[in-house]
């Protein structure tokens, strides 16, 4: 870590928002982004450890052939409520809702979000769905998988799925109204000087976030209603017997869900951009590539949905059009990793625990995406439709991808955040543990798949075994992984723990020039921006000779 | 022109169109009616946008967010329709 | 404000293609299901609405033109067209109730099983559109008895209203043809 450049000490700048009143009603009525932030951060954490309970019983069941663990009926419950927590009340919340609620204000030079009731009210509708769904967790459960597939959560599936719908289908009002704020300040509320050309990208990939915020979930949310209807009324869109198609359902489910899988992407790529150019202390390469190629994400992401339904009697045409589209949305994927690794290139790198998280995840994104491709390609992907090939894939861009950039962003920002600096080696080792047991969970998944291991069921024939059993052993090391940064960063806010400078890592940014934790209102003077983004050789002396 | 004038002309507009589709329902023009009817739909609905919503004050990025909804539609009417047109053409 | 009404659209944007999807597959069901609905009915509705539109458009003008009683005159007027439609609306369920047409209920018989699932649309997609006019309804009256509102010069919440209230008028502008044209003949 580099000594801070010229800011006061924290003592002379103002009140911090954490020192702004500690009544329960200063937090739970709170308009202050940062501390509605800290809400979500909350929130998120008790709902990843409830999907990954889930997790954890789905990967002890699976260590032997036999069904001895759980049910059948059981089972199909764990990975349900594992893919709809995880889905909707982590990964799609974690980054915006969490490092964006928090940053994207602070990073434009803006006082608060430009609807600050909105976004208390996008909590507690979050919040209340939330127990929607674990009322549904006690009250018996939910066997569709996240998909909630038709006729299967239509017609057949018993359980909550009524519910559960109900739960999802408010989710999607929260993420509208956090799109829409984030929308409206990135456009109405950006600091003198801070032109478009001049917005960290981070602010980039969230802008492009929140136009699928905007434009996908409500497509959902008439889906999930016409579901819930046929099973209540007999309403019979997705319903053979009465003329309808449950394909339908394929389609309208899937044009809000691919993008959903961007929506859980592309924060963690607008993370890595900063976590790069602040580890090499250099200017982003290819500035404009890698913003246009947020927003190219975003829309060609809308135009590949049909690769979820190649084996599902969908045309052949159809097919083959959405498989060109899905090989297309590779290229700006493609692009952004191509820039950060020149971004690296000849740097003069600061080797910390948010760089280790970057990079896992750029290996980790790598091998997802092109895996992505693999399964792109119409032959290929009927030979390993639902398998676990398709498992592994997903949860390498997902789990490898935003859940790696999620724990780096937070590392990265803690500092800033609680104004406490962690301890640096402990989060070294999380970094290669967690990169470590990742890769030993979930690669023998690939192996499993393309061997012909169905997703989705948990008994099977004795050669898998050895597999699956590597794979519930990575798992274990992976939650290890996961649990250690919890022990050290909330070690890090006990008395005696070591105070953060405004800008521990040396890097530019408006969130860097304010005191750590900032005070409440962000600044305490309207920031102007006169530079460049990620105007390293100004701020780094020692690295001008890059150009 | 006087502002009321130009939205009561914009409206009988909107009233003529739709006596035209309301004609043109009951007109033998096979497959063609359904792309008459959302034909003047479109047309209703961009005069709407226009006129009274006031996009012709706007600047470009304003256009831009209201139209953004019906540019996604179209995508998402174009490629269901895609599946649906052509998946019988192979027996 | 316009980015919230794109999410609006969206939201119908399930609706139309499940219409779509429906009139692809039954190309010509889908027409003698739709031949049924009352396309007199839906005609006025559309005429009565576009005009509500229009009184809301004069709104917004008169408050900029600093005309506060010309603007709540026009406010009023617009709610007044929108009861007018729900009115018709409810005549027409009425009818199709009579006639054995709503689905779910005991008198429901159909002719197969396209036009059950037309009916079906059709109540799904008139119904979201009336609590839509409704919500609207009430930003109308929020708005015409508001007397901030009716004196402000930027007429900054009586356009706000106005853009859902047309946003409103053009969902419907496609339901028309989607559920009244597609029957006539």
């Amino acid at each position: 870590m580099t000594e801070p450049r010229f800011e006061h000490p924290p003592e002379e700048a103002a009140i911090s928002y954490l020192a702004d009143g500690h009544s329960l009603r200063s937090w739970f009525l709170t308009t202050d982004h940062k501390r509605i932030a800290l809400l979500y951060l909350v929130s998120i954490t008790f709902f990843f450890l409830i999907g990954a309970s889930a997790a954890a019983l789905i990967r002890l069941d699976l260590l032997t052939p036999q069904a001895d663990l759980l049910t059948n009926e059981g089972y199909n419950r764990a990975f349900s409520i594992h893919g709809i927590v995880m889905v909707w009340f982590f990964l799609i919340p974690a980054i915006p809702n969490v490092l964006g609620n928090f940053l994207v204000p602070i990073m434009i030079g803006a006082r608060d979000l430009a609807f600050p009731r909105l976004n208390l009210l996008s909590w507690y509708i979050y919040i209340f769905s939330g127990l929607l769904t674990l009322y549904v967790v006690v009250s018996g459960g939910v066997d569709t998988g996240w998909t909630f597939y038709t006729p299967l959560s239509s017609a057949y599936a018993n359980g909550a799925v009524v519910a559960t719908i109900v739960a999802v289908f408010i989710s999607g009002f929260s993420t509208i109204l956090t799109g829409i704020n984030f929308i409206v300040t990135i456009h109405k509320l950006r600091a003198p000087g801070m032109t478009w050309g001049r917005l960290p990208l981070f602010i980039w990939s969230h802008y492009a976030t929140s136009i699928i915020f905007v434009l996908a979930t409500p497509v959902l949310a008439v889906t999930l209603l016409l579901v819930a209807a046929e099973r209540l009324i007999g309403i019979g869109v997705f319903d053979p017997r009465l003329g309808g198609d449950p394909l339908l359902f394929q389609h309208l489910f899937w044009f809000y869900s691919h993008p959903a899988v961007y929506i859980m992407i592309l924060p963690a790529l607008g993370v890595i951009s900063e976590l790069i150019t602040a580890a090499a202390h250099k200017r982003i390469f290819g500035y404009w590539f890698v913003a246009i190629a947020s927003i190219a994400i975003a829309v060609i992401g809308f135009m590949v949905w049909g690769h979820h339904m190649f084996v599902s009697g969908q045309s052949v045409y159809a097919s083959a059009v959405f498989s060109f589209l899905s090989i297309a949305v590779a290229v700006p994927s493609a692009i952004k990793v191509y820039n950060w690794t020149a971004t690296l290139y000849k740097a003069d790198i600061a080797i910390d625990a948010p760089l280790l998280f970057a990079l896992s995840f750029i290996g980790l994104f790598v091998a997802g995406g092109l895996t992505g491709l693999m399964l792109a390609m119409l032959a290929i992907d009927v030979h390993v439709t639902d398998t676990y090939f398709v498992v592994a894939h997903f949860h390498y861009i997902m789990v490898g991808g935003s859940v790696t950039a999620f724990f780096g962003g937070l590392h990265f920002w803690w500092p800033k955040i609680t104004g406490r600096l962690y301890n640096e080696t402990l989060g070294r080792i999380a970094a290669v543990l967690i990169l470590v047991g990742f890769n030993v969970t979930f690669f023998p998944q690939f192996l499993l798949g393309y061997e012909g291991m169905p997703r989705r069921y948990h008994v099977y024939p004795p050669e898998f075994q050895v597999l699956h059993v590597i794979s519930s052993m990575g798992a274990a090391l992976l939650a290890v992984g996961y649990a250690l940064p919890a022990i050290y960063l909330i070690a890090s806010l006990l008395p005696g723990g070591r105070r953060a400078p405004a800008n521990p890592w040396g890097a530019t940014g408006l969130e860097w020039t304010t005191s750590s934790p900032p005070p409440k209102d962000n600044f305490t003077e309207q920031p102007v921006v006169a530079r460049q983004p990620y105007d390293y050789p100004l701020a780094h002396p020692a690295s001008r000779d890059d150009g | 022109m006087n502002a009321v004038l130009r939205r009561v002309l914009v409206w009988a507009a909107l009233m003529v169109l739709l006596a035209i589709t309301l004609g043109a329902a009951f007109l033998p023009l096979g497959a063609a009616r359904p792309w008459i009817a959302y034909g003047i739909a479109t047309a209703k609905a961009a005069l709407i946008l226009w006129f009274f919503m006031e996009l012709r004050r706007e600047g470009g990025l304003v256009r831009l967010a209201a139209i953004a909804g019906f540019v996604w539609l179209t995508i998402l009417f174009t490629l269901t329709a895609a599946d649906y047109l052509t998946r019988f053409w192979t027996g | 404000m316009l980015v919230f009404l794109a999410s609006e659209v969206m939201l119908f944007g399930g609706i139309f293609a499940a219409a779509l999807a429906l009139r692809l597959e039954h190309e010509s069901a889908y027409g003698a299901a739709a031949h049924h609905l009352n396309l007199w009915l839906g005609t006025a509705n559309t005429a009565v609405l576009l005009t509500s539109s229009l009184m809301a458009a004069i709104a917004v003008q008169a408050a900029r033109d600093g005309k506060p009683a010309w603007a709540a005159r026009a406010l009023w007027a617009a709610v007044l067209l929108g009861c007018v439609f729900l009115a018709i609306k409810g005549a027409e369920y009425a009818g199709d109730l009579r006639e054995g047409l709503m689905p779910g209920t005991a008198q429901a018989h159909f002719e197969g099983t396209t036009q059950h699932l037309f009916m079906n649309l059709y109540f799904i997609g008139t119904g979201l559109h009336a609590v839509h006019v409704t919500i609207g309804l009430g930003l109308l009256v929020v708005a015409a008895l508001n007397r901030q509102a009716r004196h402000d010069q930027h007429a900054v919440l009586i356009g706000n209203v106005a853009l859902y209230w047309h946003l409103v008028d053009v969902v419907w502008v496609f339901l028309y043809p989607t559920l009244y044209l597609a029957g006539a003949r």
